[in-house]
């Protein structure tokens, strides 16, 4: 048995999962946030859930409303506006001030050859976006990251990293919103509240958000 | 007001939890049979997203500090009020002062107590569901705990003849439906097979966040690492010791692991009800894209 994989005018794997979703794999990832938003713009009838991860995005589905003989029309259609919105930013912004005072910043330097203070520049200087959430609510995966930056994570996770640590992990960065267990390298804190159930919306960082650091 | 007096080993509060959040990184959460908390909700005249107690493994001991009209369903365990025997799955009026017992299921490992007006703790997003993952809902129930409940629904509680026999299905099951998921290329030839042609034995460390199954071991293909993605309760991954887990409503939103085959939602409750050492198997089913075909 192979994978049921369908072509599109796109360069797009459409993925199975499931009886109710299906997956599908894009070549970038600024194509995913693209094309989530798209498709939560346009609130199509049958498509009830649409979650991005690295290079996929989740589409959860109602085949009684949407039947799969329509859905790869339905996505190209999307897609090709997606495209053509592309460029067309207007997403939230957030600045995170953030005191660069991580247990794993001098390691980080010392890996690289650097100076702490240019790992500190090369962290305040990218422009970042939310790729997805996972891992604990509010916890944005963002990407922008400067290529040198990209270090793979610890061997062994810590058993408890501090709520508002700023991480870097692959081609990730990221901040813990509450205490938890974690694999990432440490480089500062900040003191803004990712996660709140009580505020709306409750994740600071949302798949979109562009997202800067500035060092305080 | 419910008093606890003791739990078991997990009893928590849940409801159909928080779907729609995944892009926050918020995980479903909710009971893990909805068809037995729905069906107790139904016999109390509760609408169907009440929440209620979702009991493992039997245990419960409440005291009614009100008079309430209450009911049990998921895996059948014994129930006394006040030290009598009583009906499963039907609903009880009982007056203030009642002790309401649950003994431990014979089959089947979760059960669900609903009350009439819901368990009306302060829901968060929406949802008064505990996430034992991560945290967000009220904390799992601890003795000593008083839980409010709401006021009386419009619903009139159901006589409903069929409810016992309904109440046992989940629990007598041992075959889910699966259908292939997005990586079985990461996986050598015919792991598909090996998925369905054997039994899977559930192992003791499983809980609301997957259930671990061990058996002849499933062998990728491909050993580098997948970029996370998106997950659902259902999702058959695969870790590197080739042992699957089956996602449960807790779960992570995203994981790094090679997603093997899917369980169709309406065997999740199936799946809740299989107690560690049970043994499982799958059967094939189709996928949303295949139906197509």
């Amino acid at each position: 048995m192979t994978v049921p994989t369908r072509p599109l005018r796109l360069p797009f794997r459409l993925l199975p999962y499931g009886e109710r979703a299906v997956l599908l794999e894009l070549p970038a990832a600024p194509m995913v946030t693209a094309l989530r938003e798209e498709l939560l713009a346009r609130a199509e009838p049958g498509i009830t859930g649409v979650v991005a991860g690295a290079r996929t995005l989740l589409i959860e589905l109602d085949p009684a409303q949407l039947p799969a003989a329509q859905l790869s029309a339905v996505l190209s259609a999307a897609a090709l506006a997606a495209v053509a919105a592309s460029g067309r930013s207007d997403s939230d912004e957030v600045e995170l001030r953030v005191r660069y005072d991580g247990a794993d910043l001098a390691s980080v330097a010392e890996q690289l050859g650097v100076s702490v203070d240019t790992v500190v520049e090369r962290h305040t200087s990218a422009d970042y976006v939310v790729q997805f959430c996972g891992f604990s609510p509010g916890f944005g995966y963002l990407t922008g990251l400067h290529p040198s930056l990209r270090l793979p994570r610890l061997s062994s996770p810590r058993p408890a990293v501090p709520a508002g640590s700023v991480a870097i992990a692959d081609e990730f960065t990221g901040v813990y919103p509450r205490r938890s267990p974690g694999g990432w390298l440490l480089l500062g804190t900040t003191s803004a509240v990712l996660f709140d159930p009580e505020r709306n919306p409750p994740a600071l960082l949302r798949p979109g958000t562009r997202v800067r650091f500035r060092a305080t | 007001m419910i008093e606890i007096i003791a739990t078991g080993p997990l009893s928590s509060i849940q409801d159909l939890g928080r779907p729609g959040l995944a892009g926050l990184g918020v995980g479903r959460s909710g009971a893990a049979d909805v068809g037995a908390l729905a069906l107790a909700n139904r016999l109390v005249g509760n609408d169907r997203d009440a929440a209620g107690i979702e009991i493992t493994f039997g245990g419960l001991k409440v005291r009614l500090l009100t008079a309430a009209t209450i009911a049990c369903a998921g895996a059948r365990a014994p129930l006394l009020t006040d030290g009598r025997t009583q009906d499963w799955a039907a609903a009880l009026s009982l007056p203030a002062g009642s002790l309401v017992e649950l003994g431990q299921p014979p089959t089947g490992l979760r059960s669900y107590l609903a009350v009439r007006g819901g368990i009306a703790v302060t829901a968060v997003l929406g949802s008064r569901a505990t996430d034992t993952l991560s945290g967000l809902g009220p904390p799992a129930l601890l003795p000593g705990m008083r839980l409010p409940v709401g006021p009386e629904p419009s619903g009139d509680p159901a006589q409903d003849p069929s409810a016992g026999s309904l109440a046992a299905t989940g629990a007598a099951a041992r075959s889910v439906r699966v259908s292939v998921g997005p990586r079985l290329d990461w996986f050598v030839a015919g792991s598909w097979q090996r998925l369905l042609g054997q039994r899977w034995t559930v192992q003791a460390d499983s809980d609301r966040i997957g259930i671990r199954l061990k058996g002849g071991s499933l062998i990728r293909a491909r050993l580098d690492e997948l970029p996370s993605e998106p997950t659902l309760p259902g999702s058959v991954q695969v870790p590197p010791s080739g042992q699957p887990v089956v996602l449960g409503p807790d779960a992570p939103v995203t994981g790094g692991y090679p997603v093997l085959a899917v369980v169709a939602p309406a065997d999740l409750e199936i799946l809740a009800q299989q107690r560690p050492g049970a043994e499982i198997g799958f059967i094939s089913s189709m996928s949303y894209l295949q139906e197509y075909d």
